[in-house]
């Protein structure tokens, strides 16, 4: 059965790593609040969601 | 193959599903709205429109089918007494889903899923416990008060 000849070095294991990334969330503003907030869900600083209440926040 | 073949796994038994599912939908009528996962919140449209389609059809054999569903009897009777008007102009598709998150801990992504269509009057008072002594409720409207339901 084949196998390979050479461990893989520290220097090749990591330079395959260097295109495993993380992304950063898209993040766009609340159009209730104008907080950032996550897209597609709603809204964590005002509760809502396209105009509508979701969540029910404590401080209002 | 899975051509044809619809709904999630959830990686549990059949009556492990079946079971959750039915306390999901149970739970779901009797609070109006719940948190869940996305995917619970998916698959669980399915049972809820099964329901209430059986609750405006409201002869007793559909009362017997939801009953052999849904856990609590109060919570049968009180969905075919509303159900009627309640989803009279909506024909499918009585829930709604809102994604709110991801859950502290695995990280799933959260969702509410709620019923949709104006809510009975008694129930949008969430102090007053009472709301199943009043039996035969005239037309259930939205409070003013309480922003519309869009």
């Amino acid at each position: 059965m084949p196998v390979p000849k050479r461990k893989t070095s520290k220097s090749v294991g990591r330079k395959r790593r260097t295109h495993q990334k993380t992304s950063a969330p898209n993040v766009s503003t609340c159009s209730e609040c104008g907080e950032p907030k996550e897209m597609h869900r709603a809204c964590k600083a005002c509760g809502t969601y396209k105009g509508r209440k979701v969540i029910q926040i404590d401080e209002d | 193959m899975r051509h044809r073949k619809s709904g999630v796994k959830l990686s549990r038994t059949s009556s492990h599903r079946k079971a959750m599912f039915r306390n999901m939908v149970t739970s779901l009528f009797k609070h109006e709205s719940i948190n869940t996962t996305d995917v619970k919140a998916k698959e669980l449209r399915k049972w809820a429109d099964s329901m209430i389609t059986l609750a405006k059809r409201g002869d007793l054999h559909a009362r017997r089918q939801a009953l052999s569903v849904i856990k609590e009897k109060d919570v049968v009777h009180k969905l075919f007494e509303e159900a009627q008007e309640r989803f009279a102009a909506i024909s499918g598709g009585y829930t709604r889903i809102t994604k709110i998150g991801f859950r502290a801990g695995d990280a799933a992504s959260m969702s509410i899923i709620e019923l949709v269509g104006p809510k009975p009057a008694a129930k949008t008072a969430k102090k007053k416990p009472a709301a199943k002594a009043v039996s035969a409720s005239p037309a259930p409207e939205v409070k003013p008060e309480v922003e519309p339901e869009v």
